[in-house]
Formats: structure tokens, C-alpha cells, sequence
């Protein structure tokens, strides 16, 4: 008897629960560090998140339903991402748009796939992320094994006969990004005169900054995030020392210039091609302007992100994740990030990374 | 040698932070014996109040550099100073008399409330000032090598050993001093000699945040970016430098500020800066090995 009632009582769970999930809204998410020293980009994300949501509402909706927003922080912390993983499944969420550091994107990711939760991140670029992620996974951004290849290339290029250092500051992204970028300089034949690793979140890097400056470094190659970048090239400078910085995309944000100020003017870096700049995208970049936001770095490719997923949706005809993440393998999307589609591992098969300088508080293309 | 000066440079200042800041965990440990976590958070308060009252004289025009410092060094140590008291007055002398763990607890209670409080009220992002003194003396030079002290340094230094001498001054020669040592070596005593011990110990927080406020403001000046967090991470240092130094000692705290800073430098100039916290870590249990009572503290007798 026992039995039977916990049956029934199961029955009538599972009975609930399913009608929860036929109401007509859909839960998307998005996840990034939303506080702590990178907020920044958080910020970033949630902007192109709300954005993209409130145009395909103000357009009628995914397959009539309207989206509904989750905005979940992860501080960049793979304890915290995986916290944020689970509370997006009890949410009843059925896609996310992040995260944002690779160090939380893979931990949750695994999540994702237990729960079958379609994720496109638009900005985690460690290979391990697609290379060991499940059917689920997918990103709009590139790879560091593609922006690794062509910093590698353009330090092997511009700077053959200088001495370069390469810094990472341990994490996932900044190490992975910095042991490419050696990789490739190796490659070519080219031996970096320094090695050295740091830690994040410290604010005193005048150390490191006289070890660089005792060694002759003339060029820094940075595996890391804008805010320790942007302190390792200021305290440079109060020590009289210039060198010339080259980083990742982790530099795409004007704090990074609020940090240096003028001693930030021509540090290079590498991003995907700024899509700010794409035809298609400019009535969205106008909207996003006309509220005062500017659409830098990550915005954009979070806005792409859930366009994509939208369009599969559409593809589909439900949200179902296997099918949907099938038709983000097999589909050309048309977003603001130009036409792309999905490879087999779920990376973007757009073109990948182009140089920017630092000028005047804003970066641009390298001429 | 050129390259040993820069770094011993570089050691120095960010040692006398340190040490200003182990003031602070040092003079409550003296007097109260307990370890005032939230001492980190109060440099961090002071950080913020600093950057606040630099944005505001802009605002008001008042753009010329040694006025514009001394104004905010005022007003900071000032408004920080408050925190310090109201900090011992609503979360550790009702616990007075308690057991210290509850002391230590609520510490590291307030510590928390401390940095969730300037994260809601700040935001999270960190937030720069553009330099506000440029410059600097060129000390030697050989093969490309310049050694440079900047002005900025030179002032930090200064500012330090000012404040350390009129803090000496403090303890040992005035009425406060001589009572707040009558409070260190017997509490029960002391107030039956007519001392306000109360007062004492309000007046010693005070004095200790004024010091974490100066050690704000040169950290925001010198490094030019704060967030809420940076408290955890100056504390956690400056308390080892306190231990290192002899907790409860004032000219201890000072000296394992500057011993910190210069392991840290010297580590990360001559072995890996990845390992740079290993290695002062590993001195300090060193040193706590074979003086466990730290480099200038005194041996705790117990009394029969």
C-alpha cells in the first residue's frame, strides 16, 4: 500500500512538474561575473543579454512564447559557476549565454549537459571547453589556439630581435592563452627571454615590474585580465620603464584605459573583428547607443549568442536541447555577428582574430 | 647592485603599508588580546573614504596636489577613525569579558558585513584615480638600467616615518600611553587606579583605524585602483607581519611590515614571483619556530 501511494505521489510530482514546463514563457539565462574585479564583462554580457531578450519579445517571441531573463553571477569563481549551473536547472532554465572566464564555463558546462542545457558562451576561449565539452556546448567567440597562433605570429613578425616576456596569471584562460602564444613563438624559432607567472587580484606588481625592467624585457606578452595588465604597464611607467604590452581579449574594455590612462596608449591586443563595425549590426548598435550604453567587447556576442539559439529554436520548433543542439550544428545563422555557423565541436567558424591598438582611450583596428 | 637597490625600493613601500596597517592588529591584540579581523576592512574603508574625498575636492576645484592630500589625509584619518570606534563600540566591548573565541567570530563577522556593506554601496568594479603625483628622482644608472624612487615614493616614506615617530611619541610619553600600557599589563588594575579602561580601549581603535586610513590612502595613490576586496588580502598580510614582527608589539608590527614587503620583492626579483607567498609564509613559520612569541615580542609569563 505504502508503495502504491509513493507511486501515486510520484506520479503526481512528475504530473506538476511537467505542467510547470508547458507554461508560456521560456527561462534563458545568462551567467558572467556580475560582481567582483571583473564585472566589467559581466556587465558586458548582461547588456547584450537584456538587449537581445527585449527585441525578439518586442518581435513576438520564440515560437510565440515570450523569454524570460535569468541573470545568474559567478564572480568568475568554478565553485561559484557551478552553484549558478544547478540554481539555472531548478530555474527550469533551457539555454545560457556564458560564462564568461573559462575556468568557470568548463566546471559548469558539465552541469549543463547532466541537466540538458544548451550553452553558447560568448566569450571563453580555452580550447578544453569545446575540445572536452558535451553535445551541449558551443561558443560564438574563438579558440586561444587560433589568438595564441596569431600573436604568436605577430610577435614572430614585429618583434624578432626584440626580448619578450610572457606573463600569465595562472587561471585557465590567461595560462592557456600564454602557453600557446609561446608555443607558436617557439614554432618559429624564437625563444622568449622570460617566463614568469603571477597572481590575479593583487595590486602591487612593482616587483615583477623591476624584474622586467632588469632583464631589458622590450616587449610583454600578458596571458591574463585588463585590471592586473593595466597595473603591470602602470607601474611601469612610474618606474621609467616603457615596454610594449600585447595581450588578449581580455583587454576589450575602457576600464582598462580608466586604469592606465595615457600610459596605456599603443598596447596591442587580439580580438575577434569588432562587430560594432559590421553593416548588419548597426540599427542594434544605435539602439544600444541611444541608451547609453556602448556596445564594446562582449556585448555584441552575447546578443549573437541567443539570436542563434533563437534561430535553431525556430529551426526546431521547440526547445527541446537535443534538437536544438543539433540544428546549431547543421545551421547558418544570420545575427550581428555577420553569417556563421557551428563546426563539430560546437566552435564558430567565422574568422578568427585580428590585431587592435590601444589609442586615446579607445582601441581600433592595427593599420 | 642597481638591481638590488630598485627592489629594495619597491620592498619599502609596500612594507611601510603593510606596516601601518599591522599597527592597527597589533596595539587591540596589546591591550585586549584579541585579533580584530576587521582591521583589513578598515584599511579598505579608508581606501574608499580617500578616493571619495580626492573626487570631491575636484569636484570643487581644488585641483593643487599637497593641499588637495593633506585635506583628504585629514578627513580620512578623521572619518575612518569613527568607523574604528563604532566598530568596538557596537561589536566587541559588549563582548567584553566573554569568552575570546566569541570575540574572534564576531570579527570576522564584522570583517564580512564590512566588505559586503562597500560592495552594496560601491558596486563591485573596481575603481581607478588617475596618478596624482608624477615623477621621480633618477638614482643610478648603468647599461639601460635606471633606478628610479619616485616622488610618490619618497613621500610615502616620509609620511610613514612621521606617523611612526608621533605614534611613539603617543605611547610613551603621554597620559594616554602610559595609560593604555597600565591596560596592557593589568586591566583589573589599571581601573582600580582611576583609568578608564573603556575609554582606553576606544581610543586605541581609534588611533589603529587612523593608521589603516593613512595606510588607504597611500595605497590609493600608489597602486591608483581599489575595490572593496583589497581589504582581505592587505590584512591577511599585515596580520602575518604583526606575528612576525611579535604581536603586541609596536616597533615589531613595523619591522615585519617591512620584512614582508622586502621578502616579497627580493623573492619575486631574484626567484619566481609565482612563489612569492609560499616564501613569506615559510620564513614566518620559520621564525615562529624557533621565537614563537615573533623577532621583537616578549615572552608571555604566566603568572603562578
Amino acid at each position: 500500500m505504502k508503495k502504491l501511494t509513493a507511486v501515486i505521489i510520484g506520479l503526481m510530482a512528475a504530473g506538476f512538474w511537467s505542467v510547470s514546463g508547458a507554461r508560456a514563457e521560456i527561462n534563458i539565462a545568462v551567467a558572467g561575473p556580475m560582481t567582483g574585479q571583473y564585472a566589467t564583462f559581466g556587465e558586458q554580457m548582461k547588456n547584450g543579454a537584456e538587449m537581445a531578450v527585449k527585441d525578439i519579445n518586442a518581435a513576438g517571441g520564440v515560437l510565440g512564447q515570450k523569454l524570460r531573463l535569468f541573470i545568474e553571477d559567478d564572480a568568475c569563481d568554478p565553485k561559484q559557476a557551478v552553484a549558478v549551473a544547478n540554481k539555472e536547472a531548478s530555474e527550469g532554465v533551457v539555454f545560457v549565454a556564458g560564462h564568461f572566464c573559462s575556468g568557470s564555463s568548463i566546471p559548469a558546462s558539465q552541469v549543463y549537459e547532466e541537466e540538458g542545457i544548451v550553452q553558447i558562451s560568448p566569450a571563453s576561449t580555452n580550447p578544453k571547453l569545446t575540445d572536452e565539452g558535451g553535445w551541449n556546448v558551443f561558443r560564438v567567440c574563438g579558440r586561444d589556439d587560433q589568438q595564441g597562433k596569431v600573436a604568436g605570429d605577430y610577435l614572430a613578425d614585429h618583434f624578432a630581435n626584440k626580448k619578450i616576456a610572457i606573463l600569465h596569471d595562472k587561471t585557465a584562460y590567461g595560462k592557456g592563452l600564454a602557453d600557446e602564444t609561446k608555443a607558436e613563438l617557439n614554432a618559429r624559432g624564437i625563444t622568449e627571454a622570460m617566463y614568469e607567472a603571477y597572481t590575479a587580484g593583487e595590486k602591487d606588481y612593482s616587483a615583477l615590474v623591476s624584474k622586467l625592467k632588469g632583464a631589458g624585457i622590450d616587449v610583454i606578452y600578458l596571458g591574463g585580465y585588463h585590471t592586473e595588465g593595466g597595473l603591470i604597464i602602470r607601474q611601469a611607467a612610474e618606474q621609467g620603464y616603457k615596454p610594449q604590452l600585447v595581450s588578449g581579449d581580455a583587454l576589450v574594455t575602457e576600464e582598462f584605459w580608466k586604469i592606465t590612462g595615457d600610459t596605456g596608449q599603443g598596447t596591442l591586443m587580439t580580438f575577434s573583428p569588432d562587430p560594432r563595425k559590421n553593416a548588419d549590426a548597426a540599427p542594434v548598435v544605435e539602439r544600444f547607443r541611444a541608451e547609453n550604453i556602448e556596445p564594446e567587447g562582449y556585448t555584441l556576442y552575447t546578443y549573437g549568442a541567443i539570436q542563434a539559439w533563437k534561430q535553431a529554436v525556430e529551426k526546431v520548433g521547440g526547445t527541446d536541447p537535443k534538437k536544438v543542439a543539433k540544428a546549431l550544428h547543421d545551421t547558418e545563422f544570420d545575427t550581428v555577428l555577420g553569417k556563421f555557423s557551428f563546426d563539430k565541436k560546437g566552435d564558430v567558424t567565422a574568422p578568427g582574430y585580428v590585431f587592435y591598438v590601444w589609442k586615446d582611450g579607445a582601441y581600433d583596428y592595427v593599420q | 647592485m642597481e638591481y638590488f637597490v630598485q627592489q629594495l625600493i619597491n620592498g619599502l613601500t609596500l612594507g611601510a603599508i603593510y606596516g601601518l596597517i599591522a599597527i592597527g592588529y597589533t596595539m587591540v591584540y596589546g591591550i585586549i588580546g584579541m585579533i580584530n579581523f576587521a582591521h583589513g576592512e578598515v584599511f579598505m574603508i579608508g581606501a574608499f573614504i580617500s578616493l571619495i574625498c580626492v573626487m570631491v575636492l575636484g569636484m570643487f576645484g581644488l585641483t593643487w596636489v599637497p593641499l588637495a592630500l593633506l585635506v583628504t589625509l585629514i578627513v580620512t584619518m578623521a572619518l575612518t577613525a569613527v568607523y574604528g570606534w563604532t566598530l568596538e563600540r557596537i561589536a566587541y566591548r559588549p563582548l567584553r569579558g566573554s569568552p575570546r573565541l566569541a570575540a574572534l567570530i564576531t570579527a570576522i563577522g564584522m570583517s564580512i558585513f564590512l566588505q559586503n556593506y562597500v560592495q552594496l554601496l560601491q558596486g563591485a568594479r573596481v575603481k581607478p584615480l588617475q596618478p596624482l603625483i608624477s615623477g621621480g628622482f633618477e638614482i643610478m644608472r648603468r647599461e639601460g638600467f635606471v633606478v628610479s624612487l619616485s616622488y610618490l615614493q619618497l613621500f610615502i616614506w616620509i609620511l610613514t616615518l612621521v606617523l611612526m615617530t608621533i605614534f611613539t611619541l603617543i605611547i610613551t610619553r603621554t597620559a594616554l600611553g602610559r595609560a593604555q600600557r597600565a591596560c596592557e599589563q593589568d586591566m583589573g588594575m589599571a581601573s582600580l587606579l582611576g583609568i578608564n579602561v573603556d575609554r582606553t580601549i576606544s581610543l586605541t581603535f581609534v588611533m589603529g583605524a587612523a593608521l589603516a586610513a593613512v595606510a588607504g590612502l597611500i595605497f590609493l595613490i600608489n597602486y591608483g585602483v581599489i575595490d572593496f576586496y583589497i581589504g582581505f588580502l592587505a590584512g591577511i598580510k599585515a596580520f602575518t607581519a604583526a606575528v612576525l614582527g611579535g604581536i603586541g608589539s609596536l616597533p615589531g608590527a613595523m619591522l615585519g611590515g617591512l620584512l614582508i614587503g622586502l621578502i616579497e620583492a627580493f623573492w619575486s626579483g631574484y626567484f619566481t614571483v609565482e612563489y612569492k607567498d609560499v616564501a613569506s609564509f615559510s620564513i614566518l613559520v620559520l621564525v615562529l619556530i624557533f621565537r614563537p612569541t615573533g623577532l621583537l615580542g616578549k615572552p608571555d609569563i604566566e603568572k603562578v
